[in-house]
């Protein structure tokens, strides 16, 4: 099944991966703006870092015929550095226009500090200056519940927000329902050890519906798996699920979230000829 | 599938994940030292009984658990600047 994967961190993938996520029907892939795994210094390690996201993958992608889709950002957890935040925030817009960024993300709470709110709420202005989609993090594990709802709060306090042009990503049981009531897009995230697994994510799916619903890998650095999606698409087959259902959730859903972007562009699978996107 | 067709299909590997769950608190138990009064062992068993209950939640309830407190006032000591 052709399959879009709305978070994935392929910075820190290999090539062999885009591979196989070409083999397994994966057709576009989105990548947030993320923690490295250290914290970065200078607003020029975060300038290199656009650069790769805007120009580097797209092209490694684009090899195995997949489509390389991002989103811009300082992540919450280096958001903690206020100050470096703000140059950075500074800087995101000569990338606005680059062809394949479709918003502002993965911005949102890690620990869910007085600073780590302060910049989630800078960078929601910024997107809405400039009229950009918003991709959010959401904590995990403790934090998830209390991050989730704050999120939630700050976003209902700006008027200028449109909530069917912001996904609020790695929702689990117990936050779900309050994203997508909030009348916001939600994600799942398919991760092995501290997010949700493939069965837990069909239990959700037939527990609130496929409406504004998407699956993710969010393959980064960490023990994580790009693949998940797959992983996903065969549970619900074993559970019974129509095809259809399915191809809502892992395709025509990111699509329609993605499509409010003027910079996002997937030909139709079944038009394409060979590695034409 | 009906609930018959799930326990078919799940039984061995539920009986598996308690049986992980049951060696690890062994683990725990032979171990070196008394950890019976952390507050993390307290919630895992507060999780069990949870699990024992027939509420079709269980999974929410515990996610909310261990998860930490959410003040919807939160923001009085944040001081953040107001938004648009
Ligand atoms: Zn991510």
């Amino acid at each position: 099944m052709y399959y879009i994967d709305p978070h994935l961190h392929m910075v820190s993938r290999t090539t062999d991966d885009y591979e196989t996520l070409a083999r397994m029907g994966c057709v576009a892939i989105s990548e947030p703006a993320f923690w490295a795994g250290y914290d970065r210094g200078t607003v020029d390690g975060f300038r290199d870092y656009f650069h790769q996201l805007t120009d580097v993958e797209p092209k490694r992608a684009a090899q195995f015929g997949i489509k390389h889709f991002t989103w811009l950002c300082i992540n919450a957890k280096e958001a903690e550095n206020v100050s470096l935040s703000r140059e950075v925030l500074a800087m995101i817009p000569e990338f606005l226009d680059c062809d394949n960024v479709l918003g502002i993300g993965e911005i949102g709470l890690n620990k869910n500090t007085p600073n780590e709110a302060t910049v989630f709420q800078e960078h929601v202005q910024l997107a809405v200056d400039h009229h950009q989609q918003i991709l959010i993090h959401t904590p995990h594990l403790a934090d998830k519940y209390q991050g989730t709802r704050m999120i939630l709060d700050m976003l209902g306090d700006h008027s200028g927000i449109d909530r069917s042009r912001v996904l609020v990503d790695h929702v689990e049981e117990h936050t779900v329902k309050a994203v997508l009531d909030a009348g916001f897009w939600a994600g799942m995230t398919l991760y092995p050890v501290t997010k949700c697994t493939p069965a837990r994510a069909v239990d959700i799916i037939e527990m609130v519906g496929a409406e504004r619903l998407c699956v993710n890998s969010a393959g980064d650095w960490g023990p994580s798996k790009p693949t998940a999606v797959p992983d996903l698409v065969m549970e619900m087959r074993r559970r019974g699920h129509a095809e259809s259902l399915i191809k809502k959730i892992v395709y025509d859903n990111p699509r329609e979230f993605f499509s409010q972007s003027k910079k996002f562009e997937l030909r139709n699978p079944a038009d394409r000829v060979g590695f034409d996107t | 599938m009906d609930s018959k067709q799930i326990l078919d299909r799940e039984f061995l590997e539920i009986r598996s994940r308690i049986l992980d769950v049951a060696s690890s608190l062994d683990r725990i138990q032979r171990a070196d030292s008394d950890v019976s009064n952390d507050p993390r062992m307290q919630k895992l068993t507060e999780a069990l009984q949870i699990v024992l209950t027939d509420d079709p939640h269980r999974a929410e309830k515990i996610q909310m658990l261990f998860s930490r407190q959410y003040d919807e006032h939160w923001k009085d000591q944040f001081s953040l600047p107001s938004t648009n």
